[in-house]
């Protein structure tokens, strides 16, 4: 990591930790855009570094959403249990779906993510538990361990800013990983990463199993921060957001699904006096983003450097 | 490679392939001996890169076996077989272009560590592999590239790439299925040169159009036409092979082929 990188993440997260002592930023604001910028990370992983588009991932969010709500408030679970259980029910989901997703690939793989999540907005709409058209609402906060109350705005911002990041090192060093390099080769080249004698198909579905966990975490946080579980979270809507993040924001960078939840988020959030015409102009900007700026922002942005850095390099080669 | 050169590293019976009623490759038989440069030629849809998909996995034979040192590998995957020793190249030049040169070559070394499921590990753990992969890049005269990135290589020096990763997995038999196609001839005779090179101690299995190269450097060669082996054997006994001089140049008299 090049210096200026370091020092930028570092700014970052100093801004993150001041949050809840400035007036200017809505604090619920951050905690749904934390939320959201890990789900895009954790899609990032296998979209970005694996070369996998899931039109799924909302079975994950929105199911562990479901599970954490029920658990904190049917069974009176702490949080940290309940995200646990959300994150458990989307690592034996993602187990199965990846099983039977990886079977197949490129259009296939993703219709089979949809028809497969798809079952679990049914099973969401009609199981008793989960509320139909309701959804669970006034999921309570609880304390942390039994120990810290999470009802104050300012102790829960800081347990899902830690959550956050936990999953964003996690992907990181995934990526970074022994792991991380087969999949980026099964990203680039799969019948050579065969014919080098990886079982392609264990890598696929252990990204795929990491990447529905991490989003069911960020699922089980939102349902704490908005103390609500619903329909929303479930819908392919869902699943088409995540994409929508992720690309905009730079598919297979590290910042990119962050600055694409940014963008998305706060654009919904600004737009929101207009109604569903906000759906409008959000689909615009994706549209200018696909013909124009292919990279996503973060990308086209690291291209560029990339590109002021070969020149330089290239001036530097001719006046030696 | 303690076992006697000579012996059959590689043997095919009875092989076929059909797609859907058409007979890619008929009840091959192909014996590879070890520690040869053997070559596969045949013209355009004689089911060459169909062999070559079905002895390594790629597609599953229709009836027919292989063995592989001893054991019949009939039934394995493409990955499967990459770990007894028996690793491929493709025809369109198969690097994995966003990864640098040395990533490219460190991942098939990567293999052997047993660690490639972990994703909790930093992938500093794999810097003690640089050595071994620098040394892999010098065989082929890329040691000076490791840095940049594969894609940004030019043609030739791809496929030189796509070697020394296949040398990494320290290979018994390398199969390399057109290794020239596409080349200039600077680039032709440096690939070669180079297979020669690797060859030593190892046993090569190529698909090769181009006549010179197969002349130069093969031991023994199988020509395939419409899926059937008609010939098989030195350079010199094949080119005087009237079937062979018939699927190539649709003329039985030897003038034709002594152009070559």
């Amino acid at each position: 990591m090049s210096p200026r990188t370091k020092a930028l993440y570092l700014v970052l997260l100093a801004l993150l930790l001041i949050v809840p002592f400035q007036n200017m930023v809505y604090i619920v604001f951050v905690m749904k855009l934390l939320c959201f910028a890990l789900f895009a990370s954790a899609f990032n992983l296998l979209l970005g570094y694996t070369g996998l588009l899931s039109f799924g991932h909302a079975a994950f969010f929105g199911g562990a959403a479901y599970v954490t709500a029920h658990a904190c408030k049917a069974w009176g679970w702490t949080p940290e249990m309940g995200i646990l259980a959300g994150m458990a029910y989307a690592a034996i989901t993602g187990w199965a779906f990846g099983s039977l997703a990886i079977r197949r690939q490129g259009i296939y793989f993703a219709m089979i993510t949809l028809a497969l999540s798809q079952l679990i907005f049914f099973l969401a709409l009609q199981l008793k538990f989960t509320g139909g058209e309701d959804g669970i609402q006034g999921v309570p906060r609880g304390k942390l361990f039994g120990l810290i109350d999470l009802s104050s705005d300012t102790a829960l911002y800081y347990f899902v800013l830690a959550l956050a990041l936990f999953g964003f090192l996690a992907i990181q060093r995934a990526i970074h990983s022994p792991f991380g390099q087969v999949l980026k080769s099964i990203r680039e080249n799969e019948p050579r990463a065969i014919s080098l004698g990886y079982d392609v198909a264990k890598f696929k579905l252990l990204a795929f199993v990491i990447s529905a966990t991490l989003a069911g975490m960020a699922g089980s946080a939102k349902s704490l921060v908005f103390q609500l579980a619903t329909l929303t979270d479930v819908h392919w809507h869902m699943s088409g957001e995540v994409v929508l993040m992720t690309i905009l924001g730079g598919i297979g960078t590290i910042l990119g699904p962050v600055v694409g939840a940014g963008v998305v988020i706060g654009l919904q959030n600004y737009l929101a006096g207009i109604g569903s015409f906000s759906t409008i102009v959000l689909g615009a900007i994706f549209v200018v983003c696909v013909l124009a700026f292919r990279r996503g922002i973060v990308g086209e942005w690291l291209a560029l450097l990339e590109r002021r850095r070969a020149a330089k390099a290239e001036a530097g080669y001719r006046e030696s | 490679m303690s076992e006697a050169a000579g012996e059959p590293i590689l043997q095919t019976e009875g092989l076929t392939k059909e797609f859907m009623g058409f007979v890619a490759v008929n009840d091959v038989g192909l014996t590879v001996k070890r520690g040869t440069i053997h070559a596969l030629i045949g013209p355009n849809g004689a089911g060459k890169t169909t062999c070559f998909n079905l002895l390594t996995k790629f597609h599953k034979p229709t009836s027919g076996r292989i063995v592989f040192k001893g054991a019949d590998i009939t039934d394995k995957t493409p990955s499967q077989i990459a770990l007894i020793g028996m690793v491929r190249s493709f025809q369109i030049s198969s690097v994995f272009p966003h990864l640098t040169v040395l990533e490219n070559v460190r991942v098939g070394l990567q293999q052997r560590l047993g660690i490639s499921m972990h994703f909790w590990k930093s992938e500093k753990t794999l810097d003690r592999l640089n050595d071994e992969a620098m040394h892999c890049l010098g065989q082929v005269g890329l040691a000076e590239f490791a840095d940049r990135t594969a894609v940004s290589l030019p043609y030739g020096r791809k496929r030189a790439l796509e070697i020394a990763t296949t040398l990494g997995m320290n290979p018994e038999l390398m199969l390399l299925d057109e290794p020239t196609q596409g080349m200039g001839h600077e680039d032709v005779d440096r690939v070669t040169q180079l297979i020669k090179k690797v060859s030593a101690g190892r046993t090569v299995l190529m698909v090769e159009h181009n006549m010179k190269v197969v002349a130069s450097i093969a031991d023994t060669i199988t020509v395939l036409q419409r899926g059937s082996v008609i010939a098989s054997g030195t350079y010199a006994e094949v080119s005087a092979n009237p079937q062979v001089m018939d699927a190539y140049l649709g003329t039985t008299t030897t003038e034709g082929l002594g152009a070559h």
